[in-house]
């Protein structure tokens, strides 16, 4: 709230100008509600704020890290998004159980932070399972099809 | 006169409207998705509202529950950022029948700039030059028209902006498999899927002038170049555009004032230029009718701080700014720190972000929601935080870039750092007035 917030981009400044005068390395503040840490860096200054201390845990993503087994097999995620399994919604899917694939062959496309990353298969073979379904949030790692 | 002002957006730009937003004395309320109800901009902001879940198409991007959310809390103004319903005319209208001060220009300029098809023909008729190129509804309409404008080419979304769904197509070969993707990615981005095709000019710089208009009168504040871009997304942004004869620099800001003259422009806006990198010829691109990215730019050139100026012309007010009081002076150069490993393709890099030390001296601005403890989530852009530079001179400027560059640790996830402080090295970026073509040529 910003009755609480009470330092703004240019009292860092200040506090920068100040301490440049000075012989201090550091000034590090800490309240209720943020830490500010100022501190000498070579022959210039940074700027750290934390403001993790008052959000108990935070809200963090839906994405669900999948535990990583060794399976040679697994077709994984490289990046968590939401998991499309067909070019463009309607248009046939990229592959089906059955489907030869080579390592180079695009299983899916992850969108994630707005961008369509296409998913390789990464190794030959048959698909012979598909566990992530279309259009559904999956971790970085999860395992999206298994290959035969 | 804005009272209580809504903030239809997330990430930095929430966080430094509802900073002038509170010097300026309004109540700030951010509208935020669940997984954002504890970010940093919804820790400034007076209040918080939810606006949906985290997906961007449930929350930020619905017309619905944005207006719902603001009416809610008696809002009176809402102002939309950049990206997200910025541009979006049918927002614009269900905030006007709120009965709420839409913070951009009147729906009549979103629809003539809201659609780059639009756009060349309003441009045209102001007098404009522009790109040879054409409308491709399909795959079938996309073939017909590259056949005519020949290869190689640009599809671009027509809804688009920020460079989503933009894609280089160099023979006929490739087309079938980019408009794919191209189309793909408008949809995602903006709802739209259609794309346009248009020539491409292969040295060209990107140039663009901020202005602004109270629906009478107009002025500008100047270039910024934007020709640094990694398929054709702007990675650094300079004001003004450097390397370029004064006439030319003036005929491009007349240009656009031109069009915002012609549009009875009512607010802040930026008219895109493609510029021939050797003849200085230019052609109009498009207007976007909202507030950028890259407008620090300008601030620190100009010393007028563009948010204030969107809000006392959405108040009614007549420009209080006449051309002779803008006098740009030294020059301004902004990187866009994205968390992305841009050494694996530009890969996304969502994440939690142990530690974020920013640099911090006179000349330096920092518009950042990162903190230390934060997290980069999956659902939204890469955008973490934009570092501005600000010297008397252009060489002041670039060594300012480079010093600061080296106070900069981001940890947890990955990011663009050390690719500008390869581009802050660079000798064709040091000498200035580089073309679009920079990032292939870049050794990093």
């Amino acid at each position: 709230m910003s009755s609480d917030l009470s330092l703004t981009p240019e009292d860092v400044t200040d506090i920068v100008a100040i301490l440049d005068g000075s012989t201090y390395q550091m000034f590090d503040v800490k309240t209720g509600r943020f830490r500010l840490r100022v501190a000498r860096d070579g022959d210039g200054w940074t700027q750290e704020w934390d403001f993790s201390d008052d959000a108990p845990g935070g809200v963090k993503s839906a994405a669900v890290e999948a535990f990583i087994e060794d399976d040679a097999s697994a077709i994984r995620a490289p990046l968590p998004g939401t998991f499309y399994r067909a070019p463009s919604p309607g248009a046939p899917s990229f592959v089906e159980v059955g489907s030869v694939v080579d390592a180079d062959t695009v299983i899916g496309i992850i969108e994630t932070m707005k961008l369509m990353n296409p998913v390789h298969a990464g190794a030959s073979g048959t698909i012979s399972e598909i566990l992530a379904e279309n259009g559904f949030m999956v971790g970085k790692h999860a395992t999206l099809m298994r290959i035969a | 006169m804005i009272r209580r002002l809504f903030i239809a957006n997330r990430g930095e730009i929430a966080l430094r409207i509802i900073r002038t937003a509170q010097r300026m004395g309004m109540v700030t309320i951010l509208g935020a998705s669940e997984a954002e109800r504890d970010s940093l901009p919804a820790k400034t902001a007076d209040e918080v509202a939810i606006v949906g879940t985290a997906s961007s198409a449930k929350s930020y991007l619905s017309v619905d529950a944005v207006i719902a959310a603001a009416k809610a809390a008696k809002a009176n103004a809402i102002h939309p950022g950049y990206g997200f319903l910025s541009e979006n005319a049918a927002f614009a209208i269900a905030v006007a029948e709120a009965g709420i001060i839409f913070v951009g220009p009147d729906v009549s300029s979103l629809h003539a700039m809201g659609d780059k098809l639009m756009a060349r023909k309003v441009g045209i008729e102001a007098g404009l030059p522009v790109v040879p190129g054409g409308p491709a509804a399909d795959k079938d309409a996309a073939r017909a028209q590259a056949e005519l404008t020949g290869y190689p080419l640009l599809l671009k979304a027509v809804s688009g902006g920020g460079g989503r769904g933009m894609k280089r197509v160099d023979g006929r070969h490739e087309l079938d498999s980019q408009i794919d993707l191209a189309m793909a990615e408008a949809q995602a981005a903006f709802g739209d899927p259609r794309v346009y095709v248009e020539r491409y000019i292969g040295r060209g710089r990107h140039v663009e002038v901020q202005v602004l208009g109270d629906g009478v009168s107009a002025i500008h504040l100047g270039t910024r170049d934007c020709s640094i871009q990694r398929r054709f997304q702007k990675l650094v942004e300079e004001a003004p555009a450097p390397a370029m004869p004064n006439d030319k620099r003036a005929a491009i800001e007349q240009a656009a004032v031109n069009l915002t003259r012609h549009l009875n422009y009512r607010g802040a806006g930026t008219v895109e230029f493609l510029v021939d990198a050797e003849s200085f010829d230019f052609y109009f691109l498009e207007m976007n009718a909202r507030i950028q990215v890259e407008h620090p730019v300008a601030e620190a050139v100009t010393g007028v701080d563009l948010i204030e100026q969107q809000w006392l012309i959405a108040g009614g007010a007549a420009l209080s700014l006449t051309q002779d009081m803008i006098q740009p002076l030294g020059h301004a150069i902004e990187v866009r720190i994205n968390a992305e490993n841009w050494q694996a393709d530009f890969r996304p890099s969502p994440g939690a972000v142990t530690r974020a030390a920013w640099p911090a001296e006179p000349g330096i601005r920092i518009d950042t929601n990162m903190a230390s403890g934060g997290e980069v989530m999956p659902f939204y852009d890469s955008l973490i935080g934009k570092l501005i530079v600000y010297g008397n001179t252009r060489d002041e400027a670039v060594k300012k870039l480079g010093s600061a560059l080296e106070h900069l640790t981001i940890e947890g996830v990955d990011t663009t750092r050390d690719l500008h402080r390869a581009i802050a090295a660079d000798a064709r970026f040091i000498s200035g007035g580089v073309d679009t073509r920079f990032f292939e040529g870049l050794v990093a």
